[in-house]
């Protein structure tokens, strides 16, 4: 059975330098963490539900569950889901390559992942952090008496193992393509983790160092950001969102890919536009690193470099649009089918099109001064994170599940879970806009109770996104026992990954692939051909 | 409970503004959001798989249609952009007739000082009709100044003043939230902001003082943290007279160390005088010797603020616009007048 019945013992799991094994040792750990990070935000919507705190003890357990939340979303599944996982699954296989270019810094980073991990782990074990995911200084620095160093540590050593991926990912690129197989014929889903891995690479350090400044503050009393002791508390800002807020596109970039994959497959179509498409993707990767101002409009930083950034926040919308505008045109004459992968990238368009849009009240400066730090900011960047990346990611995984595991999941119930998830997102951060215009702001423990209505719906909503989430996670285990054997392309989908066996052998390919064309080359007729002949046989 | 407000009271002369601003934000998203979700489901559903739909001329790419996707948002982003920083300009240019009020943050409480004397924690009382400019620091952490109802923020550091203004236009009480995460009681450091007509704030005033007023004390405090030793007008030692300096242009050396290295010119602002009491080396006014000896750590934020107090009430007076333009407040050095830059929007800003 392919790789995975290579060898069946743990230590063929745990030593394997196969980047398909690898990426499900990443698939199980941030699974792990995406739980207790959504076991957190579900004690936070419990306890939003009445204007006075009573599910938590204290505000400070409010204040480390928050802070959890995001540390555990942000930095061990959002940043390196689609990649680690994906990624690293598809790259090779893509490109027709039989492995990353090193296949033990792949084990390596997974493993100074884990150590990240457990980390973190035990700062939450130890009594927890206050600091949000954020770490604002000079709060982080000279005033919490949390855990803050042990998170801080896990953190930077996470850092580490994104840093390694993206550097195997475009080493991999550069050097492991198959013939033929040129820089525009590249699925866009390549492009992508190109993209985002340039982030990684130069973004990431900036993180580290951060870091390092913000350990050796509170160490050792060096003034650098708390002002008592001479440092410069927006100093910090500065430096964490020049990572953090590229890092917002190394969470969405590898969505992009994934989607571009999943529209053409069920449009089968060619993508409109290929090489605009790439070229945002590049675009969106350079400006990104321009904008990190709009999120100190109201810090006192100079006006005049609020103005700058804001003007450039406008800019990198233009070719976030360019990517909506292709993929409606995708479907334009295409022979649409709306299976579960389809309808998780439909679902993706609609929430990151209102986030993206929201992202403009943020971007004007005199909105942003009004709704900063409020419940509207949580919103939006749930809509693009939550409402981006993790239908995304559901939509890959739907979408390759038969490749990686070589078994079909339950159309029903995989469609059920594609709908609940876009329902229950939507009532759970829709109303979070209206809460944060009407001036609720973030991280608050307690709240007027005119903020009660819209923050009950809120919790409602979280309830139906929770079963929606719990779903896949069923039927997909489900499927592995009583799957139907899916075949090497049950899709009809173009891409070298599907011209290998389900699942694929431990070398990928059998034979060296040869490319002659480029990426989404779907004929309609062709590909009715084929979609019958795999309907007759009665697969899908 | 079970209103269902979309938008908070509209207290100030800001929040009309903002408001419309947002709407007409609004109409763009939902325009895009409405365009797209019609045409994805439109395609999908008229080209599903089986349609007899015609398909004919396919097309993979259309530089035209690449070309429009770029402009049309792009213009788009521009206007907007404008439209907000020309409100923006506005939030952050006090007229130079507001009723001045410091206001300091600290875990987990605001204390507001008026210039009269009285102090309050936890509320701000001011008149209605009339523009009030805070000037803000804080003793520990970040905070930051929070009144939906005016649309009005702003961060609150330790170690520097930030500013922010607005106009109230309607009296009643207003929330008054701090949203920047500061720890334990983030979410209960607030309170209220209470709109007084005129006649019954000068009353309020005169009821709660129970001193001579900020400046005054902060007199005092020059000569008990013995300012008045060297900057008084009897002292033998060479320092500046203090008297119509706050307000107005104040040269300084370059390289405070070095007489030779040339001056550039700053006006002297909350900012100025604050770092020049606790780090009185880095901005040495040309001709003078870099004498004096930091007080930072000896002098408490409520005391510095009376000697800025002070200062500023010996100072040029209000015909002088300070400066309390942000790229000011980080240092930027160059003594440009946003209001110059803005062609005087600040000077009616309050009153229209």
């Amino acid at each position: 059975m392919g790789y995975l019945g290579a060898d069946y013992t743990i230590k063929s799991w745990l030593l394997t330098t196969d980047h398909k094994r690898i990426g499900l040792l990443y698939m199980i750990s941030i699974t792990v963490f995406f739980l207790l990070g959504g076991a957190a935000a579900t004690l936070l919507r419990l306890e939003l539900m009445t204007p006075r705190g009573d599910v938590f003890g204290s505000p400070d357990d409010y204040n480390r569950s928050f802070t959890i939340h995001g540390v555990f979303m942000v930095f061990f599944f959002l940043i390196p889901g689609v990649p680690a996982v994906l990624g690293n699954f598809l790259i090779p296989l893509m490109i027709g390559a039989r492995d990353l270019a090193f296949p033990r810094l792949n084990l390596m980073s997974w493993y100074i992942y884990m150590i990240g991990g457990l980390f973190t782990l035990y700062a939450l074990v130890a009594g927890g952090v206050d600091t949000g995911w954020t770490f604002y200084t000079p709060y982080s620095t000279m005033f919490s008496n949390t855990q803050v160093i042990a998170a801080a540590l896990g953190i930077f050593i996470v850092g580490f193992s994104s840093i390694l991926t993206a550097l195997n990912f475009i080493v991999t690129i550069h050097t492991m393509r198959a013939p033929g197989m040129t820089w525009l014929r590249l699925p866009l889903f390549i492009w992508a983790h190109y993209a985002t891995s340039l982030i990684i690479v130069l973004g990431t350090p900036v993180l580290a160092i951060t870091i390092i400044l913000v350990a050796v503050e509170r160490l050792f009393k060096v003034g650098i950001f708390d002002p008592a002791y001479g440092g410069d508390p927006l100093l910090f800002q500065h430096l964490f969102w020049f990572y953090s807020h590229p890092a917002v596109y190394i969470m969405i970039l590898p969505s992009f890919g994934v989607i571009s994959e999943i529209v053409t497959a069920f449009a089968r179509k060619k993508i409109f536009g290929y090489s605009f498409m790439a070229g945002a993707l590049l675009a969106i990767a350079v400006l990104g690193f321009l904008v990190w101002g709009h999120h100190m409009f109201v810090s006192s930083q100079s006006m005049y470099a609020g103005m700058i950034f804001s003007v450039l926040s406008f800019l990198v919308a233009v070719p976030s649009g360019i990517k909506v505008f292709n993929w409606t045109a995708t479907l334009y004459k295409g022979s649409v089918s709306f299976k579960t992968p389809m309808l998780y990238a439909l679902g993706f368009i609609g929430l990151f099109t209102i986030g993206g849009l929201t992202g403009l009240v943020l971007s004007t400066m005199a909105t942003d001064v009004h709704v900063h730090d409020t419940y509207f900011v949580v919103a939006h960047f749930h809509y693009i994170m939550v409402g981006g990346m993790v239908m995304a990611y559901l939509g890959g995984l739907h979408f390759w599940w038969p490749k990686i595991t070589g078994r079909m999941y339950s159309e029903f119930w995989g469609a059920l879970s594609a709908l609940t998830v876009f329902i229950g997102f939507n009532l759970t951060f829709f109303p979070q806009f209206l809460l944060g215009y009407i001036g609720m702001p973030r991280r608050y423990y307690e709240y007027p109770e005119e903020y009660q209505v819209l923050n009950v719906m809120s919790s409602a909503g979280a309830s139906v996104l929770a079963v929606g989430y719990m779903m896949p996670l069923i039927y997909l285990m489900i499927s592995l026992k009583v799957g139907k054997i899916a075949g090497p392309n049950p899709w009809a989908a173009s891409g070298l990954e599907w011209e290998t066996s389900s699942p694929p052998p431990t070398h990928n390919f059998l034979d060296t692939k040869i490319v002659t064309s480029g990426p989404y080359d779907y004929e309609l007729q062709e590909f009715a051909d084929m979609q019958r002949e795999v309907q007759e046989q009665g697969i899908v | 409970m079970w209103e269902f407000p979309l938008f908070p009271d509209s207290a100030s002369t800001f929040a009309p503004k903002v408001d419309a601003l947002y709407i007409g934000l609004m109409i763009v998203s939902a325009a895009f959001t409405f365009a797209f979700c019609f045409f994805v489901l439109f395609f999908a559903v008229k080209y599903r798989r089986g349609s007899k739909a015609d398909r004919s001329n396919i097309r993979d790419s259309s530089p035209l249609a690449e070309a429009i996707y770029i402009t049309v948002p792009t213009l788009i982003g521009i206007g907007l952009f404008m439209w907000g920083a020309i409100i923006y300009f506005e939030l952050v240019s006090p007229p130079g007739d507001s009723i001045e009020i410091y206001v300091t943050g600290k875990q987990w409480m605001w204390k507001a000082q008026h210039p009269e004397g009285s102090s309050e924690i936890n509320e701000l009382h001011i008149p209605a009709g009339k523009p009030v400019r805070l000037i803000m620091t804080s003793e520990d952490v970040i905070h930051s100044y929070y009144i939906p109802d005016f649309r009005a923020k702003q961060d609150v550091l330790p170690g520097r003043y930030t500013s922010m203004w607005f106009h109230p236009t309607k009296v009643g009480r207003f929330r008054l939230f701090c949203t920047e995460y500061c720890g334990t009681e983030h979410s209960r450091m607030g309170g209220w902001v209470t709109v007084m007509e005129p006649a019954a704030y000068e009353a309020w005033l005169e009821g709660s003082s129970e001193t001579t007023g900020l400046a005054a004390e902060g007199e005092a405090l020059f000569r008990q943290y013995h300012c008045s030793g060297c900057h008084g007008a009897n002292s033998t030692v060479k320092a500046p007279p203090l008297e119509g300096v706050f307000g107005g242009p104040v040269p300084l050396l370059n390289d405070p160390k070095d007489p030779q290295s040339g001056s550039k010119i700053i006006v002297a602002d909350e900012r100025y005088v604050r770092d020049s009491i606790l780090r009185p080396m880095e901005e040495v006014v040309a001709g003078y010797e870099p004498l004096m000896p930091s007080f930072a750590g000896q002098i408490p934020e409520d005391d510095l603020l009376k000697l800025v107090s002070y200062i500023k009430s010996i100072g040029r007076g209000r015909q002088t616009r300070t400066l309390t333009d942000r790229g000011m407040s980080e240092g930027e050095g160059a003594a440009s007048n946003i209001t110059d830059f803005m062609g005087g929007t600040s000077a009616n800003g309050g009153t229209n």
